[in-house]
């Protein structure tokens, strides 16, 4: 458990919530990174603006970091490439299948008491387990 | 700029700061994470309790108002069935989070070290746009 945050991930965390928050009060959205790149893949007039900006500001403030805080952006595994085009794959596809991730069902979904959102988010966290365990067992342990 | 753009630009800018100082932009934690039954980082979890401990307070006085600041009405998922769609979807979805340790969010903050985000991020939108045709 050394490297264990806890202090580091309840703030980053409050921070998540804070901006779920403010783009609930604000604009009335919920704050699922899927949907929102979602509708501009499908995208409908005079609802693009503010997906485009938040998702700037996403990338924006990743750019900010990898100039001036590079190692909150270290990988510290490493995955060959076909297996990243496979998790991506499956993270693009499956995000839309079930209409949210990790933001849009485990924040925001959970917090409104969705039994879609606990569901799914149980849904995920067990096979997202299940696939490391496999990797671990059956790839031959490497991390 | 107008408000509602302004507004989603500052929700980006925070929404990003929390990953990055919650470590989720980093694989590895994720994969502690997700690694229970080894080396286990309970990181996330604390990232989940704290992104839930706010946004579940502040969501229930939120969700009182007729409706947001800069819009007319909230645009907020209502439905509560389950349905084998949402199931298959967050399984496949848990599958490739496990594989890589990302999910959107972290990948596209850690698109500008334009390492192995960058191919996840491309492979998530093909994805996402196979979804969208065959839907």
């Amino acid at each position: 458990m050394e490297h264990f945050t806890p202090l580091a991930s309840l703030l980053g965390g409050a921070l998540i919530g804070l901006s779920a928050s403010l783009l609930l009060l604000l604009q009335g959205r919920v704050a699922g990174i899927s949907g929102i790149l979602g509708g501009l893949l499908s995208p409908t007039p005079g609802d693009t603006g503010w997906r485009a900006m938040f998702l700037l500001g996403l990338c924006g403030t990743g750019a900010v970091a990898a100039w001036l805080w590079p190692q909150a952006l270290l990988p510290g595994i490493s995955r060959s490439t076909p297996t990243l085009i496979a998790a991506g794959l499956l993270v693009g596809y499956g995000t839309r299948l079930g209409s949210g991730c990790t933001s849009g069902h485990g924040v925001c979904g959970l917090s409104r008491g969705s039994p879609r959102s606990l569901i799914a988010t149980l849904t995920f966290m067990a096979t997202g387990i299940a696939t490391v365990f496999a990797a671990r067992h059956l790839g031959g342990g490497a991390r | 700029m107008k408000p509602n753009l302004l507004a989603a630009l500052l929700c980006g800018v925070v929404f990003a700061a929390g990953l990055l100082i919650g470590g989720m932009t980093q694989p590895s934690k994720v994969v502690g994470f997700l690694d229970l039954l080894g080396d286990w980082d309970p990181s996330l979890a604390f990232v989940m309790g704290g992104a839930l401990l706010v946004h579940t307070l502040a969501g229930r006085v939120i969700r009182r108002r007729a409706r947001p600041i800069l819009d007319t009405q909230f645009h907020v998922p209502s439905r509560r069935d389950l349905d084998r769609r949402l199931i298959a979807g967050a399984a496949l979805f848990g599958i490739g989070w496990g594989l890589a340790g990302y999910c959107p969010g972290p990948a596209l903050v850690s698109l500008a070290a334009a390492g192995p985000a960058l191919i996840f991020v491309l492979a998530m939108l093909a994805g996402m746009g196979l979804h969208r045709l065959t839907a």
